[in-house]
Order: structure tokens, then sequence, then C-alpha cells
């Protein structure tokens, strides 16, 4: 079953640019003060719409937070009531308790049965409207509104694209480390809505989003031979993709999402392939002996990066979109794999192991500026949120001979290397792919 | 105030119920497949006067011994390797009707994708091994597991040894 929902958006106001500085946050930085905000709940004329108020308040203030670009304050030190804030802001009520952004809004039920939802950011200081949108949506799409309203706050505070209204799917695991139950999960990328869209009973690793966030193309051991499939969201159905011998693995939608690029091995050799989703032909990138794999493609279509052993050691190469050109490009000390290519072009992320630790690091395409954010036991598996600010991965604890630790879960940090947090789910969960802004 | 009108359309995306796969069916190793002896990967076999019985999945797994050792990051068959593929190729020689599958096994020490395809050409490794004894390729099916499937827990070099490894389960064509 296909349903549709619009969610119609009313641009309030649109404010004049302030004379002077207004509030606004540089990402690019690294160690940032959050900016002090407040976020009111959005006021309701009936318990209905004063419930998802405050709900649709706590999304918001929930994905600010989780950012490290804003510090929600406690609502307790709110001087002004929600009621007169319907009015206008008192500034000077908000500035004493040092709220640099107010939000505010309101939720009115409409008699069609849709929700109309209104927020206002306010600059305390400047005492004027930055920004100002109505949305209109079932009730039950609340959520998405509100992170679609925390996208706009962070778009119109750091001048970057959110990554609020995204998705996350990934590997949930469980059972014992020796036959581990793995399934296909999806959820909001705040943990919201979690779903399991296979059930255990086959192998599943590396899971991915095609840029509309319609399909994902993954591995399975169905029936015991390793092959990459498409799995359609909407439908449930699973495709097998291509008709090779020997196993498919590594999948990955190019940024256009019109191929799928992936290993396939013979003989054990793996190579690396394209396929075109719609004359369904494969076309193969790499011949060499050595083992290829993860490719990743450029966002303008360009270019792939892959992970090589034909050096002697797994390292990262990038080639041209038809498999010419090939050049290496890590030239660090230890080894690198599963490089992905940043949604803005800039960067590549990846996997280190050197020395018996993991990192997940970034290097520039052609392979300068290599740096290192994080570092564990097993660090694993980079994925990019949509605005290329932040990354999610997974870690593994070491597990002890009686099966005990190995705790696998996700976390999230950014291209700063800051701001590194626990993304919570409730098993263990590893192979995230941070979907694009929903459409 | 001016308003000015925008809309944007978003799917509900829904999912189905979960698609249903079937069990796999191959057991990760035979049930007497030795993993206490770091360096015996070929176990002394006396003729029991008791045992599994000759030509079964038991008998090749006591007697001769279902899975070699790899280094780390390699592929390539060991000495001591060697002693236990030439048995495996007499015992398939002797029970020509069996039909094998290969599994190929890496430790947690790499990525899951490139653990992947190391893991298949650990399994190519051994199916070549195979056929160069005369052995016919079409009797031998490869699987590589990755990490996925460790044999023994624990994250440390010996359990890392023994993980890195490529089995030989019976598939079909045994007596029993």
């Amino acid at each position: 079953m296909i349903l549709f929902r619009a969610i119609v958006i009313a641009v309030l106001f649109i404010a004049p640019l302030a004379a002077h500085a207004e509030v606004r946050i540089d990402i690019t930085r690294g160690s940032i003060e959050p900016l002090p905000v407040a976020v009111t709940e959005f006021h309701g004329s009936n318990d209905q719409e004063r419930q998802t108020g405050r709900d649709v308040s706590g999304v918001i203030s929930a994905d600010l937070e989780r950012s490290g670009l804003f510090k929600p304050i406690d609502k307790g030190a709110f001087l002004q009531t929600i009621e007169s804030l319907q009015i206008q802001p008192q500034f000077g009520s908000w500035r004493k308790i040092n709220a640099q952004a107010l939000i505010n809004g309101n939720v009115r039920v409409q008699p069609d049965g849709r929700l109309k939802v209104e927020f206002r950011l306010w600059d305390v200081f400047a005492e004027a409207q930055m920004t100002g949108l109505a949305y209109f949506t079932r009730p039950e799409n609340w959520r998405r509104v509100a992170h679609i309203i925390a996208d706009a706050i962070y778009k119109r505070i750091t001048g970057e694209d959110g990554y609020f209204d995204t998705r996350v799917v990934y590997v949930a695991e469980s059972g014992p480390h020796k036959r581990r139950v793995k399934r296909l999960a999806i959820m909001d990328q705040d943990g919201a809505n979690l779903r399991y869209l296979t059930d255990g009973s086959a192998l599943v690793l590396t899971p991915r989003f095609s840029p509309t966030a319609q399909e994902i193309t993954y591995l399975s051991f169905f029936n015991n031979r390793p092959r990459v499939y498409i799995f359609n969201i909407e439908t449930g159905r699973q495709e097998l993709l291509g008709t090779f011998k020997g196993m498919t693995f590594a999948p990955r939608f190019t940024p256009d999402g019109n191929s799928v690029l992936m290993s396939h091995a013979k003989d054990g050799n793996s190579d690396i392939f394209i396929m075109d989703l719609r004359t369904r032909k494969a076309r193969q990138l790499t011949t060499h002996s050595a083992i290829d794999t993860s490719p990743s493609g450029s966002p303008d279509g360009k270019q792939v990066v892959f992970n090589s052993d034909r050096g002697g050691s797994p390292q990262l190469y990038v080639m041209a979109g038809d498999g010419s050109n090939i050049r290496r490009i890590s030239f660090g000390r230890g080894r690198y794999a599963t490089p992905v290519w940043s949604p803005r072009g800039d960067l590549i992320a990846f996997t280190k192991q050197t020395r018996g630790r993991f990192y997940i690091g970034v290097m520039r395409p052609d392979g300068s500026g290599e740096r290192l954010l994080t570092e564990s036991f097993l660090d694993e598996a980079p994925t990019w949120a949509p605005n290329g600010r932040t990354l999610m991965f997974f870690r593994q604890q070491p597990i002890d001979r009686k099966g005990r630790g190995g705790r696998t879960r996700l976390y999230s940090i950014d291209l700063t290397g800051y701001n590194m947090r626990e993304v919570v789910t409730p098993s263990d969960a590893s192979d995230p792919a941070w979907s694009s802004l929903m459409p | 105030m001016r308003f000015k009108f925008l809309s944007l359309l978003a799917a509900l995306l829904l999912v189905s119920a979960c698609a249903t796969e079937p069990e796999e069916s191959a057991k990760s190793s035979g049930k007497g497949a030795s993993a206490s002896a770091p360096s015996s990967s070929a176990p002394a076999a006396a003729a029991p006067a008791v045992g599994p019985g000759a030509g079964t999945k038991e008998d090749f797994v006591v007697n001769v011994g279902d899975r070699v050792f790899f280094d780390f990051d390699k592929s390539d068959i060991k000495t001591d390797a060697v002693s236990t593929l030439n048995k495996q190729a007499t015992w398939l020689e002797r029970y020509s009707r069996v039909t094998i599958t290969i599994q190929g096994h890496c430790d947690e020490r790499g990525t899951r994708e490139y653990n992947l395809a190391l893991g298949n050409r650990r399994a190519a490794a051994v199916k070549d091994y195979l056929v160069s004894r005369g052995i016919a390729a079409n009797r031998i099916e490869i699987i590589s597991y990755g990490k996925e499937r460790p044999a023994v827990l624990g994250s440390n070099e010996w359990a890392w040894a023994q993980n890195r490894r490529g089995v030989t389960v019976i598939r079909g064509g045994t007596s029993s």
C-alpha cells in the first residue's frame, strides 16, 4: 500500500536581514559554546492541541540539543507565559535568562482534521523574527513536522542544511556471538519509529539507502548464497540484483540513484562492478587480481573511491567512473578501508587500522589532510549525514573467552571531532547508513 | 501579514511485514570439530576401535580434520595445513560421491566487506589445493562468511588465529 501525505508549508513572515550582527553559529569551528535557546511548548487551545504542542516542542528541543550546537534552556526558568507569547515576545524577559534565540509556535486542529503547526524563531537581542513557517499535516505526522521545523531552525542559524528529517537503516544484532542473528532495522534519526525489515532467518549485512531513501541495497545470505539485494521500503519487496555466479557484496547506490556499485567475487578474486538499474546490465570496472571492494561514488558521479590490497595491504584508491585512471590516495601508516564519499564532495571518510586500534577518519579526495576523529578497539563503517557535517559509525567492545562483552552500538560524531554520542538502539547495532533528507 | 504558500509532498513509507527467508542450513562447523589445541589442525587418528563410521561426516571431522588456518590477512596454504588437506584429498578420493562446501572465515580484526573478500580468497585457496590433488572442481563449492561466524570467542591473538580458517563441510553424498 502506498500512502502519500502532503505537508503544506506557509511562510509566515520573511524578516528583513537585521542590520546588526544576528544570531549565528559557525559550525566549521571545533569546540564551540552551544547557543542558549528557549524552545517553548507550542500553544494549543484544547487538550489535544496542547499535548501535540508539548510533543512537537520536545522533539525540536531534543534535535537541537543532540546537534551539540544548541543548549535548550530549562523550561522552569521561562518568565513569559505561552499565552502571552502568542501576542508578542517580551524580549527583556528572555534576555534575563540569557536566551539568545527563542522558538514559539502553536498547534491548531483544522476543520478537516488536519493539524496546522506554526512556529517562529526570534533573535532575542535584535528583537526580530528570523523565520516563521506553518505546516498543515495529518495528526500522526507530527514528528516529521517537528524534525522539519528543527531543520529550518538549524539552517537559519548555521547557514547549512539540517539533518533531522532523516532516517537510519542498520543491522540489529542479537543472540550469541558465534551465531549472531542479524536483521535490517530502520528508524528515524532520533531513534523513533523503529521497525525491523527482515526477520533474522537469513544473515544480512551492510544496508545502504538509495538517494530518495525509498530503497535499500544490502547483502543477504538467503539460501546460503551471499548476494546483493534491493529492498523496497514501500512494498516490502526484496529483489535479487543480477545473475552473478559467486558472491556479490559491498553494494552502494550511486548518488544519482540509477546504478548500484558492488563487488563480485569469483574464484577468490573480488572486482568492482556497476549495475545500471534500468537496463540491469552490469559493467566490470576493475580487473585486478587483488581484492577490490567497498566502492563509493563521488556526488558528481565522475569518480569512485574503493578499497584494494593491490599494493600489498588494504588501501584507498580513486578511479574514474568508467574504471580508468586508478590512483592510490592513502599513504599513512596502517590499513585503510570502507571509504565513503561525503555528500558535499569535499571529503572521504574511512576506517583505519593501525597498531591494534581502529579509527574513523576523513581525508580529501586527493588523499591530503587526513584527520582521525575516533579511536577504539573496533570502530568501523562511517556514514555521512546528508549535510556532510556529522558522521555515524559503529563501535564494538572486545569479547572475552566466555562470550561476555562485545557490546556493539551506533555512535555519531561531528566532523570537527567533537560531540560524539551514542545513537540509542534497543539491541546491539552495526552497519549504519544515514538517509538523505526525506523527500 | 503576507503569506506565501509552498507545498511539498511527503511519502509516508509503510513497510510491510518482514519477508520470510529460510533458515541457514549449513552449520558453521562439524560438531566434533576441535578448537582446543591451537596448533593441531590434524588430530591424531590411531584407528579407534569404537568411532565414527567410515565415510561419514563424523569420520571426516574426527579422523581427517575439517579445517586449516591462515596467517593474518593471508590466504596462502601454510605448510602445517598441507598434511590436513592431503588427508582431505585422500578421503575425498575414496568417497568419490561426496560433495563439499569450503567456508572461508576471518578474525574480527578487519572491516566487514574486506573480510568477506578475504574469506572468499581463503576458501578458493583451499579449493585450488584440493583440485590440484585431483579432486574434481565440480564437487566443491565455496562460501565466505568474513568475520560473521567465529569458531572461538575472545578478542585475543589465540582466538583470532583459530578464527582465520578454511572449513571443509560435507554437503552430500555420504553413505549415512
